[in-house]
């Protein structure tokens, strides 16, 4: 009876525990076969232990080739999209105007859209005006479905954003520029960076988009589809793993960051209830529409 | 003066985003509608001529794949919802400090490249995997059954692949539940499964709602799953579509399908929230814009 109850009572927590063994499986997988040494071209069955393809991760010429292409890429479409996203974001918290809501429905319904069909219209442009597809192509693609997903992010952020910091530092004569810079950018760094991480995996992992806009170019998504038909070097695994350890690192970093800037925020309460007792006259609540 | 320029503030803001999306997103679509009603071949190159019989064509012709699709999409979809939602209300209500950690390690599989964790099932359900060996001998799969090029494996790799579009908005549905509230049910005598039902449960729709929706429509277009983990008879409908654009080059049948394939969706996504309600899905979105 009593193993019974506490079945009971923990039974969410097995439950959980057996979902996150699931989805750590093959990420096991992946690391484990990156130690393997396949007889033939095909790394689907585990034969033995070695460290060469570890040493040799770097030494095949198209693959280097296609990382290189990715990481340009990802760099490149996170920069343009992040800058791009953070913009509208701040439009559409701070500012009432007209064509709110055509934009609020432009943001979302990229989203909704699968990803078969943007590559698709794409292409289909694409193709009436003559444009032959590769890298330029590719750029433009990330970039555009990685807007939405910037915008997401920091408008949540910046919804739960408190105005009086603003207010405080223009009271003191600063600039709306300058206000800008000095209060509500580090304020939403957070965000910011949260919101380029995102924009960079999204980017780097693309396959179907980049698989219609790609021309000849070749990423390291598409390289591991082209390699797939003849057998995946086990490289490409070594890389994966790389890869995975690298955002690990972002994330705990990210993770980190946001902590302290909590923490920073946590101490602001003190100040406020101090203002009070010394009987400043508490600020009206900023209408929604006044623009910095 | 000042005044002036204080309006067009937001469209300075709003203006080189905005821009991309319709020249990179609405425009194309306009351009693939139009290809979509042309005729001819690639030889003889394509004519607008309004050639409605696309659509007609593409229906007749992949029919039965759409409704494989969706079918492969809603089974992932429900799978993803079962395995998520306990997840999610582990994490948010018994993980405690726990919590970050617990969150980054259920999101951190999935910044692997998908197409790898797509190859490392199709590793774990081959033919030579002991995982199908354990099952044989359990004498869940029959000696020569395979796993491998089945409609569940695609199934499988669907539920995985979209499993964070699941949890992750059902967390933060859970995450910002008053537990006051759930509290306060119990002091009024409602047992925890009561509480559960009825206020646990009925706060976390918009989470469940957006979940489904985020796994559902990416599930029914995709094809990579289909492509590694299903054999020829369990192709989706992206599959199609990526084939007749991209080595069959009928043009027009594919965009046609790709519309077809939308609109299915949007149609779906549609009922579905006037189902679940439109407070469900954009709620605390709607009330704060």
């Amino acid at each position: 009876m009593r193993a019974w109850k506490w079945l009971r009572e923990h039974a969410v927590n097995i439950y959980a525990a057996l979902a996150i063994v699931y989805l750590l499986i093959p990420i096991a997988v992946i690391i484990w076969f990156s130690f393997n040494d396949p007889t033939g071209k095909f790394n689907f069955t585990w034969v033995g232990f070695t460290l060469d393809h570890w040493q040799s991760a770097f030494s095949l010429p198209d693959l280097n080739d296609a990382l290189r292409t990715s990481l340009g890429l990802a760099a490149l479409a996170t920069l343009v999209s992040t800058a791009l996203g953070t913009m509208i974001a701040l439009a559409l918290v701070r500012y009432q105007f007209f064509g709110r809501r055509t934009s609020n429905f432009l943001i979302v319904i990229p989203m909704a859209t699968p990803e078969v069909v943007m590559g698709a219209s794409l292409l289909s442009m694409f193709l009436i005006y003559g444009i032959t597809p590769g890298f330029q192509t590719l750029l433009i693609a990330h970039i555009m479905f990685c807007i939405s997903f910037v915008v997401v992010t920091v408008r949540s952020r910046l919804i739960g954003f408190d105005r009086s910091l603003e207010e405080a530092a223009q009271d003191l004569g600063a600039t709306p520029l300058v206000t800008f810079w000095k209060v509500t950018l580090p304020l939403i760094m957070p965000a910011i960076v949260a919101a380029s991480l995102l924009a960079f995996a999204l980017s780097i992992d693309d396959f179907v988009v980049s698989n219609f806009n790609s021309g000849t170019t070749v990423t390291f998504p598409l390289f591991i589809f082209g390699a797939a038909q003849r057998g995946i070097p086990v490289e490409v695994y070594v890389i994966a793993t790389l890869l995975f350890m690298a955002t690990i690192v972002a994330m705990v970093f990210t993770v980190w960051q946001q902590r302290r800037a909590t923490r920073l925020a946590a101490m602001r309460p003190e100040q406020e209830a101090t203002e009070a007792f010394a009987g400043t006259p508490a600020f009206p609540p900023a209408p929604g529409a006044a623009g910095g | 003066m000042t005044d002036v320029r204080r309006r067009l503030v937001p469209y300075f803001l709003l203006g080189p985003g905005i821009i991309w999306l319709i020249l990179f997103f609405a425009v194309p679509m306009y351009f693939m509608a139009r290809l979509s009603l042309e005729s001819g071949t690639l030889e003889t190159g394509f004519q607008f001529d309004w050639s409605w019989s696309n659509y007609s064509d593409s229906l007749s012709l992949y029919g039965s794949q759409l409704v494989k699709s969706f079918i492969y999409a809603g089974a992932a979809t429900l799978i993803a919802l079962v395995i998520s939602y306990p997840l999610a209300y582990a994490i948010a209500f018994r993980a405690g400090r726990w919590k970050n950690a617990l969150l980054l390690i259920v999101v951190a599989p999935f910044f692997t490249t998908y197409l790898i964790r797509t190859i490392a099932w199709e590793t774990i359900l081959s033919d030579q995997s002991p995982a199908l060996d354990v099952l044989r001998a359990l004498g869940l799969v029959s000696n020569d059954g395979r796993l491998l090029a089945t409609a569940g494996a695609v199934i499988a790799g669907l539920t995985y692949n979209f499993l964070p579009f699941m949890v992750l908005p059902i967390y933060a549905s859970l995450e910002r539940i008053d537990t006051a509230l759930i509290e306060a049910a119990k002091d009024l005598y409602a047992s925890s499964r009561a509480a559960f039902l009825r206020v646990t449960l009925p706060l976390s729709a918009p989470g469940v709602v957006a979940g489904t929706l985020l796994t559902f429509i990416p599930a029914a277009g995709d094809y990579v799953n289909a492509f590694f983990l299903g054999s020829t008879n369990n192709k989706m409908i992206g599959n199609t579509i990526q084939s007749l654009y991209l080595s069959q080059r009928d043009y027009p049948a594919a965009a046609a399908l790709s519309f077809v394939l939308m609109a299915l969706i949007m149609i779906a996504v549609v009922i579905y929230i006037r189902f679940a309600g439109s407070e469900a899905l954009m709620g605390e979105e709607a009330k704060r814009a």
